[in-house]
């Protein structure tokens, strides 16, 4: 792999914050209990939880690997697989949904040309919902990246689209 | 800071902070500061708050009056369909839907000219009067807070704003007044029961854990507040956090136990922040860690992040969850009280559970025990939303009737459309139609209507909402959300969103009414855990309120509320059709024919009711029924 070593600094990065743990070499069971944690460090650095990841963290806590992936998989915050440059969260709580986030999402999945959950050819968008975040009073609520988008309607979603393929460019110029 | 080495230092620390929260309570009447406050919550941040205070405090600086004022961020003031807010105390005054730009003016005509900015005052839809103060808006006026109590008035992020509203006092008291058996006996007698949605008595809960004998016991606070469209515990953790560690710390001195978790759910990052700094700050004073207060006892509290499964609001599954584990409920007994997170004793308390701790200890169980219906004690947060005016977070007392919730402080139905039903207790709760709107909530009412209190979850839906298609939203949660160990729960649930998605796409039958009756029942008695005990209950309830809406999808095969997409029928107005066949152009199935200039129809059995029609026609000649 071409950025092969990009990723062995990752790697590095999540093995200081294992040692910053300072894991029972005694007590396996509650090395265990940092599992998570690590899991959510590790998808943090690497933007997702590729095999070798999980198999490196199964290693460093003493774990089988069947073990972490049996986690990794029953999570649904945790993605085994790599996510585009801008994620889109339709927000697909109840509130939400009476509110029209159905139609929303379908836009989006339109406009993309994917289906939800998925990622775009380019690399560029992946499109998921998620289940509230609690901003029910700006329902039907929307995430981009970082960003909440309140009270959407179907007709702002190609504007949603577009604005952030354009902080894109943005963070690329600068 | 140094520690808190005792009581008068926690006591000489208060008197010290009170000035500030004097002056904002509007009882020192000389050389008042002002104090602007900021909403500060996740529905607010979403619409610009920090820089409304980024703006205010500039405004503030460039006037040279910055050291005259608090201006400072707070906790959910729960009027989230008119956020961002911004209050003035002790002034009163209630500023709805500011934008950034507001902030000059706030500062220029009310700060410095004395002057109220009229355009940002409330409009009460019922008068269209102009109403000036936070409590003497309908949505304020039948409530009460005790959980909530310091939520938009106290700055989160800082301690001694905290205890200058008697925080840490309760925990004071427990320790060098009552002991742990009194304090025990307090929570007992005030009647406390489980917000999270079980509603088990916390003192019965505590007395468990206290009573077994063992070394190492555990604390947890559910944080992990999965229920769609519920968001009072994220409010009192980005509002208050340092009253759940200060009731765990109390729960922890009562039970044994010298520590705590709490387990959050990681798309809460703002709750997160919160507590982490509460947790920092709560160290270095002395009132997590060793020696509390200069006496013996010990607690600190650790956060652990939950990963997105909604099960995990299930004790057992959150205890697993803790653990490193896969979050899987267990057959009970042993409840986590005799083995719990690593087979040590454990006590599992909900957000709001503990919020309410505090004021029982300070001011008595009885205090409590008088608030609320005979069986449901105290007061319960609403996360109000769905089809109506006051989108938010209410408190009110136990026993109030669903009608003054919707009507009185939710401020009746969006658009004026009709109600047609109210959703409680999230994807475990039922559908309650309009008939019940007088019953008095609590516990048990609610549970004997075939809904439940749940989390506090309430969705208003009304008559464009297909109650069949609801019950659908639900189970491809539940279905989604089923850890999968029990074959009832994992089966069932996905049986029962089949058979609903072949109603709502035509092809159902009355047997399969039926079917969906007999198999819910089925799951609710032979589920391990109570996301399938509970997950036919949108089923259950709506079959039973609103059977004639079924039949209607069965039999005519039409969805009364126009909601189901397969049921809709698109038509041309003869009319209004120009023959330009631009819809026709469109189709992606080739369904409309005609001529230019004349008029066009649709093939019914072959349309797939994209809508593509719809949108391209100019001349709205094109209706859906």
């Amino acid at each position: 792999m071409s950025n092969s070593s990009c990723s062995a600094d990752l790697f590095k990065e999540l093995d200081a914050y294992i040692d910053s743990l300072n894991l029972d070499k005694k007590d396996f069971h509650k090395n265990k209990g940092h599992l998570i944690q690590i899991l959510h460090k590790a998808q943090e650095l690497f933007g997702y939880l590729p095999e070798s990841v999980q198999i490196h963290i199964g290693k460093r806590l003493d774990i089988s690997p069947a073990k972490v992936f049996g986690v990794v998989s029953f999570y649904s915050f945790f993605t085994m697989e790599p996510r585009g440059e801008h994620v889109i969260n339709v927000c697909m709580g109840t509130a939400c949904y009476v509110r029209g986030a159905d139609k929303i999402l379908e836009e989006f999945e339109k406009r993309l040309g994917i289906k939800s959950g998925k990622t775009t050819e380019d690399g560029l968008f992946t499109l998921t919902s998620l289940r509230c975040v609690g901003a029910c009073g700006l329902a039907p609520v929307v995430i981009i990246d970082d960003e909440v988008y309140g009270k959407v309607k179907k007709e702002d979603v190609e504007e949603l689209i577009n604005k952030a393929k354009n902080s894109k460019k943005e963070n690329t110029n600068a | 800071m140094p520690k808190l080495n005792s009581i008068s230092d926690l006591k000489n620390l208060k008197e010290k902070s009170l000035l500030n929260i004097l002056m904002r309570k509007g009882e020192i009447k000389k050389d008042v500061k002002k104090s602007i406050l900021v909403c500060g919550g996740t529905g607010c941040q979403s619409s610009n708050s920090k820089k409304i205070l980024a703006n205010l405090k500039e405004e503030l600086a460039k006037n040279r009056i910055e050291d005259n004022y608090q201006c400072l961020m707070v906790g959910c003031f729960g009027f989230c369909e008119k956020g961002p807010i911004v209050d003035i105390e002790p002034d009163g005054v209630f500023y709805v839907s500011v934008k950034p730009e507001d902030a000059k003016d706030i500062i220029t005509e009310h700060i410095i000219n004395n002057k109220k900015v009229e355009r940002l005052l409330y409009i009460d839809p019922a008068t269209n009067q102009k109403i000036e103060r936070q409590d003497d808006i309908p949505f304020y006026k039948k409530q009460m807070r005790i959980a909530l109590r310091n939520c938009g008035f106290i700055n989160p992020e800082n301690i001694e704003e905290y205890i200058a509203m008697d925080g840490y006092f309760a925990l004071a008291k427990s320790l060098f007044e009552l002991g742990d058996v009194k304090t025990l006996e307090e929570v007992k007698k005030s009647g406390l029961r489980g917000r999270g949605g079980g509603g088990f008595p916390t003192g019965l809960k505590w007395e468990f854990a206290k009573k077994e004998k063992n070394d190492q016991k555990y604390i947890i606070c559910n944080a992990d507040e999965g229920d769609p469209g519920a968001f009072m515990d994220r409010s009192v953790l980005e509002g208050d956090p340092h009253s759940v560690l200060e009731a765990m710390a109390i729960a922890g001195y009562v039970i044994g136990s010298n520590k705590g978790y709490i387990y959050i759910r990681a798309e809460y990052p703002l709750a997160i922040e919160r507590l982490k700094i509460a947790i920092k700050q709560a160290r270095e004073y002395g009132l997590l860690g060793e020696n509390i207060l200069g006496s013996n006892f010990n607690f600190d509290i650790q956060l652990s992040y939950g990963a997105g499964a909604f099960v995990c609001g299930e004790e057992i599954a959150l205890i697993a969850s803790i653990e490193g584990s896969r979050g899987e409920p267990n057959v009970k007994p042993p409840f986590p009280a005799q083995s719990g997170l690593w087979k040590k004793p454990t006590n599992v308390n909900n957000v709001e559970t503990f919020a309410n701790i505090p004021p029982i200890i300070l001011n008595g169980g009885e205090w409590f025990a008088k608030i609320g219906s005979e069986k449901s004690k105290g007061t319960k947060v609403f996360a109000l939303a769905g089809k109506i005016n006051n989108v938010g977070l209410v408190e009110v007392p136990m026993g109030i009737t669903l009608r003054e919730i919707i009507y009185d402080i939710g401020g009746g139905i969006k658009n004026n459309k009709k109600f047609k039903a109210v959703q409680t207790g999230g994807p475990s709760g039922g559908c309650i139609p309009e008939k019940f709107l007088d019953i008095q909530i609590d516990y048990d009412n609610l549970t004997a209507i075939g809904s439940m209190m749940g989390s506090g979850g309430m969705i208003v839906l009304d008559e464009d909402d297909c109650m069949v298609n609801v019950a659908k939203f639900y189970l491809e949660f539940t279905k989604d959300e089923s850890c999968g160990r029990c074959t009832p729960c994992r089966v069932g649930n996905k049986r029962l969103l089949e058979i609903l998605q072949k109603i709502t796409d035509g092809n159902g039958t009355m047997e399969d009414l039926e079917t969906l009756k007999e198999l819910s029942e089925i799951i609710k008695d032979t589920s391990l855990c109570g996301l399938g005990q509970t997950a036919p209950n949108p089923v259950l309830s709506t079959l039973k309120y609103f059977y004639d809406e079924y039949v209607a999808h069965v039999k005519d095969k039409k969805c009364p509320a126009g909601a189901c997409s397969k049921l809709l029928r698109y038509f041309i107005i003869e009319e209004k059709c120009v023959g330009c066949s631009a819809c026709a152009r469109n189709c992606p199935v080739s369904c409309i024919s005609g001529e230019i200039k004349k008029k066009y129809t649709i093939d019914q059995s072959k349309c797939i009711k994209c809508g593509a029609c719809i949108q391209k026609c100019k001349f709205g000649a094109i209706i859906i029924q």
